[in-house]
């Protein structure tokens, strides 16, 4: 089953004849995603790795009966690229782009405040990938194993490094979820937190967070009332220095809030395994396993 | 971005929040003439981009023309927290009767904006809010609704009670909020907003922080900003597309990914070692990246071993590789440098770099073990 994307995901790559998103729609087709559309405006009638190009999102859906979509445009046009997936019903849009305004994703926000028919993950995100099936983003699919490990990280390469560590011990994964490093974000710890826990194929979930905001105290509470399955996390940023930005918009320790120790302690107290090093979780993993059998 | 508390000044007038104007000078000479044409008492205050200038000796109230001098010539050029301060402030001294802590930014959980608003005004809120959290309210603010009268005024009720007051507030709210919105700043901090001895609601300091994502539609920043005020390095980095941050140790960090970058420096503190830099060299990188990156590294004298982490998603490992291979060409570089390549194209990125005398590592593990040990090394 997994969890967001499957093979019967039909995708649409908005903003398919930039550098980026025309190499990734390869990438995916070549990792067996049904790449079904591309759109970019004014650029109709267009094939990039064999993928017909369209004016709209609207018009690709229709035309390809697609159900999700993936953006790659520049952050000026990709609060609008989102609004444009939302208006034509898609069920899951993933955006890639990194910095977006927060003033224009708290406006997307509001507008699809109440549209839970379409979920949005990202922006700022690496997408996901469910291995064998499907994989949506720049995740790269050779590192990943098909299993029955949920892998969640608000970072990109993190999640890579974790992901790799786990295929290495032969420990294959549902679906790995990249939620991006925004302050404001579609898709937070939580929702796949929820998402894993009612998925018969996942039977443990590792998570990774970092420092900046509270989303990992608040999927701690969440872990502690509604979540059965094993979690495994690390928290990256212990050695961050206050009040500065570490890359990410959202990755900054401000007014004593969002540091790596009030994390760890609140997954501790959730009963989370922790572990010093974003690799290490492969061996929490490993080793539970091992309990298991 | 930052700006400076005159800059700020001007902003808050232009949106209507009252708030003295005042003169900013480079000399003594022209701080005593400020001061003798915007009548005593004046307060001389330090611009710099750093918190707690008051604390520093960098605020200070003179009643008379020859106090005016002294501490205008006490504040230029004195060190304020790492940065020479150029600039002063003369500003007419307000008659305080009360202080308020008013500022508005994101409100990450609700996805909004938020007011953060506090009676205890005048002192460094980050220590309010550590020690008596009671005393601070927020309150979110529809992004759909706007910030109307209503809301304004509802607002203002968190901090007075009288219908004067709470009018005046209002405006200053609805000011705040415009202001955030239209100047995309993430955060604008009056602090203290005051009541003065005529009843009226005055912003006496400002700090605004300008949301870094959203430069591109506000070219206009260029030219009030400020770039004695930050570091070199953190300038030269952006300007090439790298996120830099400098830190105090003597290993170099080269990493591709903000969370991958944080974790190493994690890892290479949990190993003995000490981070020099964080450093995101970012997605799609290409070999002028690399030496931009390099250069900046080695402007750091007490660099004594180098690290690169690099996992391929969107970054291809023979970019990296080729990055590599040409700076090793351009700068000297004398200190061990330790490569970990992993990802797409890994084993064409591994191939170029057989040549060269970088020390590889198999994994993540391996490469900070490694380059701790050589850091070590270099320092016996």
């Amino acid at each position: 089953m997994s969890i967001l994307i499957n093979k019967d995901t039909r995708l649409i790559v908005q903003g398919i004849t930039g550098r980026d998103g025309s190499f990734h729609a390869g990438q995916m087709k070549e990792y067996g995603t049904q790449v079904v559309a591309g759109v970019t405006p004014g650029k109709k009638g267009q094939e990039i790795h064999g993928i017909p190009v369209f004016d709209s999102v609207k018009e690709a859906t229709r035309a390809t009966k697609a159900n999700a979509s993936v953006i790659y445009v520049p952050p000026a046009f990709a609060a609008d690229a989102i609004l444009e997936a939302y208006a034509a019903k898609l069920k899951f849009v993933t955006c890639i782009t990194e910095g977006l305004p927060i003033a224009d994703m708290i406006r997307v926000r509001q507008l699809v405040k109440n549209n839970k028919k379409t979920r949005l993950l990202g922006p700022n995100c690496p997408g996901l990938i469910t291995p064998g099936e499907s994989k949506v983003g720049i995740m790269p699919g050779s590192i990943c194993l098909p299993g029955r490990v949920g892998v969640v990280s608000r970072s990109g390469t993190l999640t890579y490094e974790l992901v790799n560590a786990l295929t290495q011990k032969g420990i294959g994964q549902s679906t790995c979820v990249g939620i991006g490093g925004d302050p404001i974000i579609g898709t937070r710890f939580v929702d796949v937190l929820k998402l894993f826990e009612e998925d018969s194929e996942t039977d443990m979930i590792c998570m990774v967070g970092e420092i900046g905001g509270s989303d990992e105290e608040i999927a701690a509470e969440f872990i502690k009332k509604k979540v059965s399955k094993p979690v495994f996390s690390f928290i990256a940023g212990a050695s961050a220095p206050k009040g500065k930005r570490m890359g990410h918009a959202g990755a900054i320790i401000s007014g004593g809030k969002g540091t790596a120790e009030s994390k760890i302690t609140a997954l501790k107290e959730a009963g989370v395994k922790m572990s010093d090093t974003p690799f290490g979780i492969a061996d929490l993993v490993a080793e539970a396993l091992a309990a298991k059998v | 971005m930052n700006i400076h508390e005159y800059q700020a000044r001007e902003f808050f007038r232009q949106y209507g929040i009252p708030c003295a104007e005042g003169k900013v000078v480079t000399t003594v000479e022209e701080a005593d003439q400020a001061a003798r044409e915007l009548g005593l008492p004046v307060v001389i205050k330090a611009q710099v981009h750093v918190g707690g200038r008051g604390k520093a000796g960098g605020v200070k109230l003179a009643k008379k023309i020859k106090e005016v001098s002294a501490y205008a010539n006490d504040i230029l050029g004195m060190d304020l927290k790492g940065f020479t301060v150029q600039k002063v402030l003369v500003v007419p001294a307000a008659k305080i009767k009360k202080e308020y802590y008013v500022s508005i930014t994101h409100d990450r959980e609700n996805e909004q904006f938020m007011f953060v608003v506090s009676k205890a005004g005048g002192v460094d809120i980050e220590e309010v809010a550590e020690t008596t959290p009671h005393k601070i309210k927020m309150v979110t603010i529809s992004a759909a609704e706007g910030l109307s009268d209503y809301k304004a005024r509802e607002v203002a009720r968190t901090l007075w009670r009288d219908g004067l007051t709470i009018r005046q507030a209002a405006g200053i709210f609805q000011g705040l909020y415009n202001m955030a919105i239209a100047q995309d700043f993430s955060l604008v901090e009056i602090n203290p907003l005051i009541l003065n001895r005529e009843g009226k609601l005055e912003a006496i300091d400002g700090k605004v922080n300008v949301d870094d994502n959203a430069l591109y539609r506000h070219p206009d920043y260029e030219s009030i900003r400020d770039y004695t005020m930050e570091d070199p390095n953190e300038t030269k980095a952006d300007a090439a597309g790298l996120s830099y941050v400098a830190l105090d140790g003597d290993i170099g960090c080269l990493v591709n990914g903000a969370g991958l970058a944080m974790a190493t420096l994690d890892v290479v503190k949990q190993y003995g070692g000490e981070p020099a830099n964080f450093l995101d060299i970012g997605g799609s990188s290409n070999p002028e990246k690399v030496v931009k990156a390099l250069e900046i590294i080695m402007s750091n004298p007490k660099i004594k071993a180098i690290l690169f982490n690099i996992f391929g998603g969107i970054t291809r490992c023979d970019d990296v590789a080729n990055g590599l291979v040409e700076a090793f060409k351009r700068i000297n570089i004398t200190v061990p440098t330790v490569v970990r390549l992993t990802g797409t194209n890994e084993v064409e990125g591994r191939k170029i770099l057989e040549s060269t005398n970088l020390i590889s590592a198999d994994n993540m593990d391996d490469a900070i073990k490694k380059v701790v040990a050589a850091a070590k090394g270099a320092s016996a």
